[in-house]
Formats: C-alpha cells, sequence, structure tokens
C-alpha cells in the first residue's frame, strides 16, 4: 500500500536524510521524499499498520533532522 | 518569508546589534562581565543550533553541522575570543536564513507554473450552476467551464467556442482554440467563452491529475553527484573533527616533549579555526538544491524529468534515436502536393473532396480538410467505393474517378505513375486522367532545427527508426540531415535495434530514445533515458519513460540536454569550488595564517555563494 503525507523541511540535504530515515524504517518497504512538492511517499510492507509505522517513522525523521514535521 | 524565516531574522539583527553595543562599551578585556554580557547574544542567535547538537548526540547522529558550529563557537567562548564565537553563529544563521529563502522562492516559481490543480467542477443541477469536488464527476456527464477557469477533467466540447490557455500544460505560451467536437485536457485555463464538456475520464485519470502525480512523485533515484556527496560528508565530517583533536593535541604535546612552550591555546584555536572551515554545507546544501532548480527549471518549461538521475544522464547524452511518426513528422496525414493535367488546382481538388464526401477514411477526411468549403451532398450521386481501388462517384454531373493506380487501369485511361512518399490519389473526370494528389506525413516545422541543435548539445549520432517503407524513410531522414535510418522496422525490430547501438557506444555515453506513442514503450524503458514526446493522453508512455515532454516539439530533445548539462555544469562548479576553498582554508587554518574570520568566509562565503550559483539552474528559458 502507498501513501503520499505532507511534510515540512527547511533544505534539500536534510530532506535527504529524512528519506533515508523513513526508509530504514520497520514496515517501511520503500519511502521518497519530494523537497520540491514537500510530500513524502510511503509504500508499507504488507500487513503493516500504517498509523503505528507512520509514527515510528516521524520519530526516526526527529532523530536525523530535528527541525521537520510530517502531517500525519 | 514565512514566520520561521522571520523569526530567524529578527533574532540575527537583535544578535548583531547586541554585539555592536557591546564591542562599544568599554569592557575590560578578559573580565567575568564581558562574558557574561557576551552570552547574552550568543544564546540569543545560536540556542536552537545548541539544542539541535546536543539532540544528535543524544540521538547518536554525532557528527552534523550542528554539531561542528556548536563545539567551535563553544571552544572560541572559553577560549576568551567572545566576537568571534557570536560571529560565527551570527554569520551560520545568515547563511542557513539566506538558504531557506532561496528554496522558498524558487519553491514558489516553479508550484506556481505548475499550478495546473482545478479545484472544482461546474454541473447544471435543476438547471442551476453548482460548484462539485471534481472527484465526484463522473464519466459522460456534463461540466461547464467559464472564462477564466481551469478544465477540471477532461473531454469533449459539446458546446461553445474558445481559446485555451495551455501554458501551463506545455509551456506553450500560443493559446489553442476549442469548439465543439474538440477533444479538451484538463489543467488548460479557458480565456474565453463558455464550455460544455462531456467528460471522458474521471479525475484521477485526467491529465492534469496524472502530471501532477508525475511531478510530485518523481522517483528518488539520485543521481551520482548526489551519492557523492551523502558518501563525502558521511565521511567527511567524522575524519575533520578527529583531525581537529589531532591538530589541538599534537603539536602542544609534542612541543611538551621537546621541552618548548605547549601553547595549547593558539593550537586549540586553529583546531576551532579548523572545525568552522570544514563545515560542509556548501556541499550538502548547494547540490541537492540545483537538481532541484534543475528538474523546476525544467517543468516550467515543459520537461518533465523523474529523477536527478537523469539530468546527469542527460547531459551525457552522445546517441539520439528518434521515432519518425508523431516524433519528428506530424503523424497526421495532409495534402502536400496537387499536380493537375488540364484543369486547376483547386477544381481538381473539388472533385476529389467531393467524390469522396461521404467516406470517413483517413485520405478523404484529409482531402475534406485541404478543400475547406462546406461540401454540397446533392451535388454528390451513385457513390461506389470500390475496395482496394478507390472511389467513382457522379459530382456535378459528371462521373469521377479518385484511387490509385488499379483504379487508373480499369477506367482505361493513360496516366503518369507519380514517383511520391506517400499515399498518391490519381484522377479520372469523365474517363480522363486529370492528375493527381499526394498526401503524406509532414515533417514537422521544427524538426531539422532540433535535430541540428542535439549536434550542437553534444549529440554524436542521430538516428530514426521506423515502421514505414524504406522510400518515404529515406526521403525524411536526407531532409533532416539524420546520420543514419532504419525502415520498415516491427515494433520488436526498434528494440533489437536500440540494444545494437546500445552494444556499440561507451559506458560514459548515453542513448536517448524519443517516441511518442504506446507501441514505442518496451524502446523507452530499454534506452538508457526513454522520452516520451506530446505525452498528453499517452499513459503507457508516461510510465514508461524516464522524461515527458508536455508537447510534440522535438526541439524539448536539445533543450532538456541542454537544460540537464547548465545543471551539471553547475553541481560540477560548486563541488570544486566549495572543496578548493575549504581545502586552501583547512591549510591556512592549520599553519595558523587564516583565523576565525577566514573560516566564516570559508564557511558562510561559500555557501551564499554556491547557493546563488545553484538557483542558476532555474533560469533555462533560453536554454
Amino acid at each position: 500500500m502507498k501513501k503520499t503525507y505532507k511534510i515540512d523541511v527547511d533544505c534539500a540535504n536534510c530532506a535527504n536524510k529524512m528519506e533515508q530515515a523513513a526508509k530504514e524504517t520497520a514496515g517501511v518497504a520503500d519511502a521518497t521524499v519530494n523537497f520540491m512538492a514537500l510530500k513524502m511517499n510511503v509504500e508499507f510492507e504488507d500487513g503493516a499498520d500504517v498509523k503505528a509505522v507512520m509514527e515510528e517513522v516521524l520519530k526516526n525523521c526527529k532523530k536525523v533532522e530535528d527541525d521537520c514535521e510530517i502531517f500525519l | 518569508m514565512n514566520k520561521k524565516q522571520k523569526k530567524v531574522l529578527i533574532r540575527i539583527i537583535a544578535a548583531a546589534l547586541m554585539m555592536a553595543v557591546l564591542l562599544l562599551l568599554p569592557l575590560e578585556e578578559g573580565s567575568w562581565i564581558r562574558f557574561v554580557l557576551f552570552l547574552i547574544p550568543y544564546f540569543t542567535i545560536g540556542y536552537d543550533i545548541l539544542k539541535k547538537a546536543f539532540k544528535g548526540i543524544k540521538n547518536k547522529q554525532v557528527f552534523d553541522e550542528n554539531f561542528l558550529m556548536a563545539v567551535a563557537t563553544i571552544g572560541a567562548m572559553a577560549l576568551g575570543e567572545y566576537t568571534e564565537g557570536v560571529a560565527v553563529m551570527l554569520f551560520y544563521q545568515v547563511g542557513e536564513l539566506f538558504q531557506s529563502y532561496a528554496v522558498g522562492k524558487s519553491r514558489r516559481n516553479i508550484s506556481q507554473l505548475m499550478d495546473i490543480r482545478p479545484d472544482f467542477a461546474n454541473i447544471m443541477v435543476d438547471g442551476q450552476l453548482t460548484q462539485v469536488d471534481p472527484d465526484e464527476v463522473e464519466i459522460g456527464s456534463e461540466i461547464i467551464v467559464q472564462p477564466g477557469e481551469k478544465i477540471p477533467i477532461d473531454g469533449v466540447v459539446i458546446d461553445g467556442t474558445a481559446t485555451l490557455d495551455t501554458a501551463a500544460l506545455t509551456g506553450e505560451s500560443v493559446p489553442r482554440s476549442a469548439k465543439p467536437g474538440d477533444e479538451v485536457i484538463s489543467g488548460c485555463i479557458n480565456m474565453s467563452g463558455v464550455l460544455t464538456i462531456r467528460t471522458t475520464k474521471e479525475f484521477g485519470e485526467s491529465t492534469a491529475s496524472k502530471i501532477l502525480d508525475l511531478v510530485e512523485n518523481a522517483s528518488s533515484k539520485k543521481s551520482k553527484p548526489e551519492n557523492f556527496i551523502s558518501r563525502f560528508a558521511r565521511v567527511y565530517t567524522p575524519a575533520v573533527c578527529y583531525s581537529a583533536v589531532a591538530l589541538a593535541v599534537l603539536p602542544p604535546v609534542i612541543s611538551l616533549i621537546i621541552g618548548v612552550n605547549p601553547n595549547w591555546g593558539q593550537w586549540i584555536y586553529r583546531a576551532l579555526t579548523f572545525l568552522v572551515i570544514s563545515c560542509p554545507c556548501a556541499l550538502v546544501i548547494s547540490i541537492p538544491l540545483t537538481f532541484f532548480a534543475g528538474i523546476g527549471g525544467a517543468s516550467k518549461e515543459g520537461v518533465l524529468v523523474k529523477g536527478s538521475n537523469y539530468l546527469d544522464m542527460l547531459s551525457k547524452a552522445k546517441i539520439a534515436v528518434m521515432d519518425k511518426t508523431g516524433t519528428l513528422t506530424e503523424g497526421v496525414f495532409k495534402v502536400t502536393k496537387i499536380v493537375p493535367k488540364d484543369i486547376s488546382e483547386d477544381e481538381l481538388l473539388m472533385y476529389a473532396a467531393m467524390a469522396e464526401v461521404y467516406s470517413n477514411h483517413p485520405i478523404s477526411r484529409s482531402l475534406k480538410e485541404a478543400y475547406r468549403k462546406p461540401i454540397d451532398t446533392n451535388d454528390v450521386t451513385d457513390v461506389e467505393e470500390i475496395s482496394g481501388h478507390g472511389i467513382r462517384a457522379t459530382v456535378l454531373g459528371k462521373t469521377v474517378n479518385a484511387g490509385n493506380e488499379k483504379l487508373m487501369a480499369s477506367v482505361g485511361t493513360a496516366f503518369n505513375q507519380a514517383n511520391e512518399p506517400g499515399t498518391v490519389i490519381y484522377i479520372a473526370i469523365d474517363g480522363q486522367y486529370k492528375g493527381y494528389i499526394l498526401i503524406s506525413d509532414q515533417i514537422k516545422a521544427t524538426s531539422k532545427a532540433a535535430i541540428e541543435n542535439m549536434k550542437r548539445v553534444g549529440v554524436r549520432q542521430t538516428v530514426m527508426l521506423t515502421g514505414d517503407s524504406k522510400s518515404v524513410a529515406d526521403i525524411v531522414a536526407k531532409d533532416l540531415g539524420l546520420d543514419s535510418v532504419c525502415s520498415e522496422l516491427l515494433p520488436g525490430d526498434k528494440v533489437q535495434k536500440v540494444e545494437e547501438l546500445l552494444a556499440s557506444k561507451s559506458e560514459n555515453e548515453q542513448l536517448i530514445f524519443v517516441g511518442d506513442g504506446i507501441n514505442d514503450a518496451p524502446v523507452l524503458s530499454r534506452a538508457d533515458i526513454g522520452i516520451a514526446m506530446g505525452a498528453l493522453g499517452s499513459d503507457a508512455a508516461i510510465e514508461a519513460a524516464d522524461v515527458v515532454l508536455m508537447d510534440d516539439d522535438p526541439m524539448k530533445i536539445s533543450k532538456a540536454i541542454g537544460i540537464a548539462k547548465k545543471c551539471m555544469r553547475i553541481v560540477y562548479e560548486n563541488i570544486y569550488f566549495a572543496i578548493g576553498v575549504k581545502v586552501l582554508c583547512l591549510i591556512l587554518g592549520a599553519l595558523g595564517i587564516a583565523n576565525m574570520w577566514y573560516a566564516i568566509f570559508a564557511d558562510v562565503g561559500v555557501m551564499v555563494i554556491a547557493v546563488l550559483n545553484a538557483i542558476r539552474a532555474l533560469r533555462v528559458k533560453n536554454i
């Protein structure tokens, strides 16, 4: 399953860091961050609990880039 | 400026003012009161950096810019270099603010032009015009688009005429006209007149939605320089930190051993300078920003690039393989030549068009289109379609035969065999041969210039592939000045040809394939870079392609390559410039020639210059 989230982040490199962090989160099959559109596309693994996974993604993103936001 | 940026700006101004006041006050050098007073601007400007650095350490993400800045400034404060400590923070924040402002500005610049998302659709409910969510409009519904509104859903005009502004979709500034029977695509802006449209697609499947989807979901395939920078930053920052530690500790320790004054303060100061210089911001910020601006600038021009790696590859395009029909030629059949015999051109065309009046064959349609005038069907009687030959009809009391050589032979009239590329229609009136009309696919007006431009931007070999006959293909290839041509190919053969070409080139050269249709999808995905042209409408091509040209102007191919080249040039400029200045300053810093002020320039100055340079990638209008 794929979902798109609106995000807020200041620099293109921070967006790359977020993307990496999201990718490495358990339950996420793939993730891309589009810095231009300020959007994050997340592809979940089968049977993943979307809500719980996204909370985890947000937490991991905050770890690598404190100044970011994902609007869940 | 947004709220966040305004807040930073206020902090910068406040801290700068406070520092100016403190420098004017007659405070005793090295006194406690001076230290405490300087802490006020320091925390005003730097508290968030310190917080981020602390959080980074807590989250085991130690080596980032915040950490470097925090260590350097805390160190400077500890050494009593208060002015430097505050200044480093201050200028760092100025650089960050500048970067964020530049990004915001280019994003707005891009999104304004990509603003094709329709917000509503008008439908008639009980004679009242009602605005509804376009998502709720079913296929086959009638929607009404008023002047100034965007067409929300693809469909066919059933009532009204209007001129449409398609600039946001295609980058083409000449308006298009729409009349009943025309297909219109969503995202166009209605500039005049009220249109009633019967929708042929759902909102989600409509052009505007598809394009937005494409832009917003551009794959995250990273280019080589970007990967290089992120790998570089991962190794570089820790390396610099350890070198700084070594610089602070080793020389004094050695001095101690050989019995000279260790000069701890001086070496720590040099190490801190080293840290400030080494901050990789200019690189990690400007390289992704350049690609961001490059992709954005390209989409403004109607060239959608699906990832920054494709810009990298496009800049190295050396072999351009193109489909013929629809790419280099119009793909529509038109009357291109009338050769009359003992009759005027207009008359010959009139008889042919009238004889074909009932037929819906593409050939007949082109004849009628060329004739332009309305035809009174009462003047045409006894129409007989002779399969494989042509048409026989009585027009204005005369027997007209219009068709191929076989038809002429069966009429029994002498005629001149025409050797022309395309379809030739011979016409005999009352048993007498009266000439022929040539119908062919026209070469696009810009094709020749497009091929020349491709050569100019570095394409070594241009190849045309077509399923068309050799005679037609050779003439087109000669007209356009193509290097080679392969004709009479089946769709599968095209893949094979592309593979042969792929095998013939060197590693560093890229092969682009430009095509327009569904048939091309396998070739599009096989080529290094697949470019789909005039993709409005062909979903399969959009899916398979790496670069999508929104309109069908072949000039856009060289433009896309040009944009990619400019973008890559800026990327390398920034890499060489930033690393060059940094290495120079690092050496000067280690030797004690460059002080903290040089360091600030090496960090913030280089970053500002790199960001300004990156933003240039957005300006691609005249490429």
